[in-house]
């Protein structure tokens, strides 16, 4: 396995009027050839910060990268540091080597332009396409993507699609470049379940079929299950702990992801059972962290959480986890 | 339909108390054109010709896509829209023949809890005033009482009494929607809708929710209908479910038949879409996965509303519609392709 992305100890504040919002502590992660990686988490924890920030996407300000490296082995031979990148750079990359997945793809698309033109004019840009050559490839992925009858769609504008469709124009937009990467930032939360199903079916197979490594940004870790190799919890703007889907699910680490595990109904419900809940919510990101942020929640903690932010530990081969406290054997874990 | 459905059902016993009973209910938007001389061109058919009963204290579940309609059965249910035709009753009172003044009488029986619970509170009033209101308007004590039953509510819904003279803004989601809880079980409801009441919080916080309405029902005997999208959700809360599609219910059955033996073609594919939190067995299943996309609910397929996208239809489904009946004691079904035992025919 090769690596094509490589995000070093990202950290980024938002100086806002009421104070400064610490929305990434030292956020670090690989992103192999071809893989998926899901980034779960709940709302406010940075997942789609880390990856918006990457593609100079955040509003700067009130957004400030405050240290971190996010080296890109996608562009040429020699790695790329996508945010020292100035403008003209992170623009020969954005919507080429890597695409880009919006959860609203009303909002996403431009209402005044139809999808062929918004389509065909990233590949224009970016591969250097004739018009022609442009549409005749634009037709071609639409149909791929499964829009009926592409030809006539092309001249179609966004609102005349239905929300699946319009997802699917989305994926048509984040691959018409053929991309390395591409980041798919909540992309059926907005869809219901039938349609989810198709979208991430569709996903999978495109993927496979042009060698893309996808990171797939959700709160579903049912979505996580089917279609991730490794998976990213975050929590508070760090990521807690990183595994293998399988692993993961099999094997949780971090205090954290047993409880979102333990907080999901299983399909085939029993009436009486009880949900087991986190008590209590998400810290404020007000406040700098000098110590584990899920420590308010957290039912193991002992005097070092409440000292020392914890550092990544390996597990288990490729199995990191941020946490002091090793709750399979009920004790703290030593010094590593 | 509905009587033949309530000779079969044993509910004469004391312990399945029918609450609501909803029988034929039709919501229609009606689509106009012109201005000056507008007049119907069609209707939006978001509810069709639905008909349940919920039992005293159970949690009946409405699952279903965007835009089945079961939000506007919950609304129809309460009078918030008026129905187009059907009735409903509140044990053995006709709701949808009371005028308006007997209706705001009953309206602290029922009540409804919303999913934007930042929307469904006032952002100028403190929770205290909040929770008081349906009070204050009822006349339901002096300002003493009322003040003593607000504090006695935050408690029961888990937050801090202390924090009364707070504003919406200053809580998260989690405690918004307990706030909501709070303002809904002021009045000491019988029955309560609950409209996709945690699609808007995160996971861990839904968790807490949906153990909170489970106490709350365990102390106070209330009745849900409960709305929602996520299957899981609903099935882990609910004890009968009801799957709904473009206006109409093609399924209603137990939680426990719903899972083990899905007998509407509908009902398995969006059981086999929603994604199982456990790679193993995630990967491993087939999937029924549903070709298009739901049609418009003005315009909707002759027949059986499903066969265009049904995995199983054969010639006649289009032709027409089928009956809503009692298959198999308590599962209901409307399918064509379904025998008397249980629907051996629909296996996919």
């Amino acid at each position: 396995m090769t690596k094509i992305l490589s995000v070093k100890n990202l950290v980024i504040k938002f100086h806002t009027f009421d104070g400064v919002v610490h929305a990434l502590n030292n956020v670090s992660f690989d992103l192999q050839k071809g893989e998926t990686l899901a980034i779960v988490g709940e709302s406010g924890s940075g997942k789609s910060v880390s990856m918006l920030s990457l593609l100079h996407l955040l509003p700067m300000p009130p957004a400030k990268i405050e240290n971190g490296e996010a080296w890109f082995y996608g562009a040429g031979k020699e790695p790329v540091d996508l945010l020292k990148l100035n403008r003209s750079g992170i623009s020969k990359i954005r919507g080429g080597k890597i695409g880009f997945i919006f959860q609203d793809a009303l909002s996403a698309l431009n209402p005044v332009m139809t999808i062929g033109r918004q389509i065909s004019e990233s590949t224009m840009e970016h591969l250097g396409l004739s018009h022609a050559k442009a549409k005749e490839k634009t037709i071609k992925l639409l149909d791929r993507v499964g829009i009926p009858g592409a030809r006539q769609r092309y001249d179609n504008f966004p609102h005349q699609f239905s929300g699946g469709m319009r997802q699917r124009v989305m994926i048509a937009v984040s691959m018409a470049c053929n991309p390395k990467i591409v980041i798919a930032d909540e992309p059926t939360t907005a869809l219901d379940v039938t349609v989810q199903a198709q979208i991430v079916d569709l996903t999978k197979e495109l993927q496979k079929e042009f060698k893309i490594a996808v990171v797939w940004i959700t709160h579903d870790l049912g979505v996580v299950a089917g279609m991730a190799d490794r998976v990213l919890v975050m929590y508070a703007g760090a990521p807690v702990e990183i595994a293998e889907a399988q692993d993961l699910y099999a094997n949780p680490q971090h205090p954290y992801t047993i409880g979102l595990m333990n907080a999901l109904p299983s399909v085939k419900g029993h009436e009486d059972s009880r949900l087991t809940s986190i008590d209590g919510m998400p810290p404020d990101l007000m406040e700098e962290p000098h110590h584990c942020q899920f420590a308010w929640r957290c039912p193991y903690t002992f005097d070092r959480c409440w000292k020392e932010i914890p550092q990544q530990i390996m597990v288990g081969e490729n199995h990191v986890v941020s946490c002091f406290f090793d709750v399979e054997n009920r004790r703290p874990r030593g010094h590593v | 339909m509905s009587e033949h459905i309530r000779s079969q059902k044993p509910d004469s016993t004391t312990e399945n108390q029918i609450m609501v009973r909803v029988q034929n209910l039709k919501k229609h938007f009606p689509i106009t054109k012109g201005i000056i001389w507008s007049k119907q061109v069609g209707a939006v058919k978001a509810v069709n010709n639905v008909s349940f009963d919920i039992m005293k204290g159970e949690t009946l579940g409405v699952v279903g896509e965007s835009g089945c309609g079961k939000s506007t059965t919950g609304r129809a249910i309460l009078n918030l829209l008026k129905p187009t035709s059907g009735k409903v009753f509140l044990e053995d009172i006709e709701i949808t023949a009371l005028n308006d003044n007997e209706l705001r009488h009953l309206r602290p029986r029922m009540q409804m809890i919303f999913q934007d619970s930042y929307d469904s509170l006032n952002p100028r009033h403190s929770v205290a005033k909040i929770i008081a209101e349906p009070m204050v308007v009822n006349k339901t004590g002096s300002p003493a009482e009322i003040r003593d039953r607000v504090m006695e509510l935050l408690e029961l819904v888990g937050l801090n009494p202390n924090h009364a003279v707070r504003y919406p803004h200053e809580f998260s989601g989690g405690q918004r929607q307990r706030i909501n809880i709070a303002k809904a079980l002021a009045l000491n409801p019988d029955f309560i809708v609950c409209d996709e009441p945690i699609s808007a919080l995160d996971v861990s916080i839904q968790a807490q929710i949906v153990n909170l309405f489970q106490d709350l029902q365990d102390q106070l005997g209330l009745t849900y209908l409960f709305i929602a999208h996520d299957l899981s959700m609903v099935q882990h809360i609910s004890h009968r479910v009801a799957v709904m599609y473009l206006g109409q219910i093609m399924e209603l059955t137990s939680c426990k038949n719903l899972s083990d033996n899905p007998l509407h073609p509908y009902t398995q594919s969006l059981m086999s879409a929603v994604p199982i939190p456990d790679p193993t067995r995630e990967r491993n299943r087939t999937r029924i996965i549903l070709e298009g996309e739901v049609p418009s609910p003005s315009s909707p397929p002759r027949g059986c509303v499903f066969h265009n996208r049904c995995p199983i239809a054969k010639d006649f489904c289009g032709d027409k519609m089928p009956e809503y009946k009692e298959i198999i004691p308590d599962h209901f079904l409307a399918c064509h392709l379904a025998d008397d035992k249980g629907g051996s025919l629909i296996t996919v």
